[in-house]
């Protein structure tokens, strides 16, 4: 009697370590999109280290609370938006100073302007940016906003999602994806072509 | 109650990001694509706003460094 509850007890384990090994197996190859994000929601690659060994040391703690069948990389962002926020980011103010009424085709026609060419192609147009500008444009939009920028523009994640991840509204998401996007689209201008 | 019977490019500038994001209604996707249609202004706007969106994608992809994907994967639960 006894010894079936031992083979009962060993049979559980042996299932629960397959569960874990798989977990971890299913998390790991979920690493290079995971920091494709990461990257963007920190200032340096350096720190986008640390947090992501961070996320992985926590997820492989507390893999029992991920509900198989469910998004894991976006339960895995969770961990990972949550440790950023707790390592106490710099606050960083919106730039208030930056008029942010300009309409959405305010980066096309800055660009186009200064392309020089009446009616040039979007393509020509598109290529006044460069990818240094792209990446520093995005590390200058202010954290809350990027948090969903990143997310969404760059992580892919649907607005519900994103909402789920940093717990937030959808509504929420949806303002912040829009001033994140003005913000970025300033940038850009500014780095295309002295926009201010 | 539709701005674009009032002024239909600010309103299609108004709806561009939801309309690229797949968030608006049926009846609000016809009437953005039909103004698309008839606008090239709007139009040459409307395929630098894709095009943006893909180069951001683009440009910010930076690849996992290979030595923390080792370092994640020495992170891992010991098996006994």
């Amino acid at each position: 009697m006894s010894e079936t509850s031992q083979e009962t007890e060993a049979r559980r384990l042996a299932a629960e370590a397959r569960d874990r090994v798989r977990f971890e197996e299913d998390a790991l190859a979920l690493s290079d999109q995971v920091y494709r994000v990461a990257r963007h929601l920190v200032g340096s690659r350096e720190e986008a280290e640390d947090l992501m060994q961070e996320t992985y040391a926590r997820a492989f703690r507390s893999w029992r609370s991920f509900r198989p069948g469910t998004n894991l990389r976006a339960w895995l962002l969770r961990i990972l938006t949550n440790l950023n926020i707790d390592r106490g980011r710099k606050i960083q103010r919106t730039p208030e100073s930056q008029p942010l009424e300009e309409g959405d085709y305010f980066l096309y026609n800055k660009l186009e302007e200064s392309v020089g060419d009446s009616s040039p192609d979007e393509e020509r147009v598109v290529e006044r940016l460069s990818q240094d500008s792209v990446v520093s444009a995005l590390s200058a939009v202010p954290h809350d906003f990027r948090d969903v920028l990143v997310l969404v523009d760059i992580g892919d994640f649907s607005y519900a999602d994103a909402a789920q991840i940093l717990d937030i509204p959808i509504g929420t998401v949806m303002s912040r994806l829009h001033r994140g996007r003005r913000i970025l689209k300033t940038q850009l201008a500014d780095e295309a072509v002295g926009a201010k | 109650m539709s701005g674009f019977a009032i002024d239909p490019c600010a309103k299609c500038e108004e709806v561009m990001q939801p309309y690229l994001d797949g968030a608006l209604s049926d009846a609000e996707i016809a009437e953005a694509h039909a103004h698309l249609e008839l606008c090239r202004y709007c139009a040459k706007r409307y395929r630098f706003e894709v095009e943006l969106r893909h180069f951001v994608r683009q440009a910010a992809v930076e690849e996992m460094p290979p030595e923390l994907k080792h370092r994640l994967a020495q992170l891992r639960t010991p098996l006994l």
